[in-house]
């Protein structure tokens, strides 16, 4: 066996810094712990003067009994999932052989088309947000799940990560493909794409992340009852129509949107560290 | 097997003009060397060999057929990388099946589940199989098939980038400095066996190398890149004995070659460092550079006064590092040990060229034609004999 002592002098060494990221972590967790907490709190306790992180009464049964019997939550997250599922098929399709274009086909006004795409990059999703309203009135398109996927299928962002990733790529590698008889498509799928899931699985995650989140263009392009609705959505109908003010019913249905997400996370934990890296996003 | 010939190559990158007008000829099957510094343009003309990069202007033809126009693939050409480009993802099967995958089957044939329905995948397939393993065979790399590449040497890594090339039975083979990335020892070793499997597979190989000692031992034929320009193409005797510049003469040999200044006067008698030769450059006075090998100059009694300064012995030579007094021009000799002890001193010098190993370059750096050498050299003729080192002791 080796010696523990280097072990320990280094854990020693680490300890500020093990505290110093500790504490940012919890700052950074706290108002998940604070809906957790409130999700699990009557509604008394909810507006107490006093704070207590740890409920004194669990409410968790009434609560969550309420999200689940009065709203549609599995209908919202399965629409979540649909939507997510579809804008993230639709963002890789087109990202993952424009990222190649951009990186490694030489061809004129390449600079340019890239210098677009990073003012793309510039603009905020709410610009365009009534002109899509406009054309989808217009196409008789809203109420739909094209209405929710179509605006985010192509991501700026997308097409820039993965242009920075495959600019990492040797070019010999490609040489070599288009050698072996591979044209550009096959060199795009049988080559570029399975050496680059780090990168796919990062976006993946921040893509998911983003639309599972998203409030504002539900908001627009759906109306009525809510058989569309993603989760966000579905907990602001919740807020409204259902719970009132019963806040703990709501954090409640809250905790409930995050969970996928939360799983999804984890489980692609070292995937997606490994994509930031590779990448050089990492700050 | 197919002779290349490259008919006027010129190309630029922006404002660099990376080749300027290269015209080669490649027999079939030969074993043919670009050696130059980098940035002379040897893997520029190779990629455009290739394919895999456009000429601005010539023309390349393989085989007798004109493929300047043609994409890479279609070119029927394998190329071996510096760094090995394998794909990652693959194993090493797959890496030497691809090439004959992506031309034999169809795209539906090679489509993940769909392609097993197709009759006939199964044969091809198998037969894709069955020539992989011959070609892993020959480079014995049998047991390696099931592996990643990120789980090879890279001596093994190399091997199965070569087996990627034959595999598939191209036309001819291109390298980019293939060994480059290897160990010394392995790559002494695997510059024989380079050899070995282009004797038995006689395939043209054109071999792009930085290292003139790579370029001199394996290849039949050396091209001498410079700026852009061949500066001589020939066997590696021709070019180590009779460089057509200076150049060359600089480029290729180790330890590199001693340039003197040197003189031809009225009568056209040339002497080096103010010492005669007995050589007569035809129709030419003035400056001159004399080039003389490390193992071309001999201690004398008289010729050339040298200070020594570093000596390195390498026990089956010894390279004396040496200054020469007049002019001032550094010097490298090679003698054999014995030479060496033999010395009369361990400080001041004097050598002598070996008659008839004399170049000569003009201004410009052009080598120009001595003659009277068979007239031996007068520098040493004084009495004592010049030593032969390599005669008395290789």
């Amino acid at each position: 066996m080796t010696p523990s002592s280097p072990h320990d002098k280094s854990l020693v060494a680490d300890l500020p810094r093990l505290a110093l990221l500790s504490v940012l972590g919890l700052i950074f967790l706290m108002p998940y712990i604070w809906m957790i907490s409130v999700s699990l709190k009557p509604l008394d306790e909810v507006w107490r003067a006093s704070m207590s992180l740890i409920p004194q009464t669990f409410a968790f049964e009434k609560n969550y009994g309420r999200v689940l019997s009065e709203v549609p939550i599995g209908r919202y997250l399965l629409n979540g999932a649909i939507v997510c599922f579809g804008i993230l098929v639709f963002q890789l399709a087109f990202a993952l052989p424009a990222g190649y274009a951009l990186a490694k086909l030489n061809f004129r006004g390449r600079e340019t088309l890239f210098a677009f795409v990073m003012l793309g990059l510039l603009i905020p999703a709410h610009v365009p947000a009534i002109p899509l309203y406009i054309a989808f009135a217009q196409t008789g398109i809203l109420n739909t799940y094209a209405a929710l996927i179509a605006p985010s299928t192509i991501s700026v962002f997308a097409i820039f990560m993965f242009r920075q990733f495959f600019r990492a790529m040797p070019d010999e590698l490609i040489h070599a493909a288009r050698m072996d008889g591979l044209g550009e498509w096959s060199i795009v799928w049988r080559i570029i794409v399975p050496n680059a899931w780090p990168a796919a699985t990062a976006f993946a995650i921040f893509s998911v992340v983003a639309h599972w989140n998203d409030l504002f263009w539900p908001l627009i392009a759906v109306s009525g009852k809510g058989e569309l609705a993603t989760p966000a959505l579905g907990v602001i109908y919740f807020r409204t129509e259902e719970a009132g003010d019963d806040f703990g019913a709501l954090m409640a249905a809250a905790t409930i949107t995050t969970i996928p997400l939360v799983a999804a996370f984890l489980i692609a934990q070292r995937r997606f560290i490994e994509g930031i890296t590779m990448t050089g996003l990492k700050g | 097997m197919a002779g290349i010939v490259l008919d006027r190559i010129e190309k630029s990158f922006g404002e660099t003009r990376v080749l300027k007008g290269v015209s080669l000829s490649f027999d079939a099957g030969s074993f043919i060397s670009l050696v130059g510094p980098s940035g002379c343009g040897k893997t520029t003309l190779l990629r455009i060999i290739a394919g895999l990069e456009q000429a601005d202007r010539g023309a390349v033809s393989i085989g007798g057929r004109d493929v300047t126009g043609i994409r890479a693939a279609d070119r029927d050409v394998a190329m071996v990388f510096q760094n090995y480009a394998l794909y990652p993802h693959m194993t090493v099967e797959q890496n030497m099946a691809l090439p004959l995958v992506m031309r034999r089957l169809t795209t539906l044939e090679r489509a993940p589940f769909l392609g097993r329905l197709v009759s006939g995948t199964g044969a091809r397939r198998a037969a894709i199989r069955e020539e992989v393993a011959q070609a892993a065979k020959l480079l014995s790399i049998g047991h390696l098939m099931e592996r990643r590449p990120g789980q090879l040497s890279g001596g093994q890594r190399q091997r199965v980038a070569l087996g990627r090339a034959i595999v598939r039975h191209p036309k001819a083979f291109l390298m980019d400095e293939p060994l480059s990335n290897l160990d010394a020892a392995l790559r002494h070793d695997m510059r024989r066996e380079l050899v070995d499997l282009h004797k038995r597979i006689g395939v043209t190989t054109v071999y792009v190398t930085h290292d003139q000692a790579e370029a001199m031992t394996m290849s039949d034929r050396v091209a001498v890149m410079l700026g852009g320009n061949v500066l001589q193409f020939g066997s590696p005797r021709e070019v180590y004995e009779q460089p057509a510049t200076i150049d060359v003469a600089r480029f290729i040999g180790s330890p590199r070659i001693n340039i003197l200044a040197g003189e031809a006067d009225g009568e056209g008698q040339v002497s080096v460092a103010g010492v005669a030769t007995g050589l007569v450059a035809p129709r030419l006075t003035g400056k001159l550079s004399i080039g003389v090998r490390p193992e071309h100059l001999t201690l004398a009694a008289q010729g050339i006064a040298v200070t020594v300064g570093h000596v390195e012995f390498l026990g089956s030579e010894v390279l004396v590092y040496a200054r020469e007094t007049r002019e001032g021009s550094d010097l490298i000799l090679r003698l054999a040990p014995e030479a060496w002890e033999a010395a009369p001193s361990r400080q001041a010098l004097t050598v002598a060229p070996l008659a008839g190993r004399l170049l000569a370059f003009d201004p410009v750096g052009n080598r120009v034609g001595l003659i009277g050498s068979e007239t031996a050299a007068r520098i040493g003729a004084g009495g004592t004999q010049p030593r032969r080192p390599e005669a008395a002791h290789v």
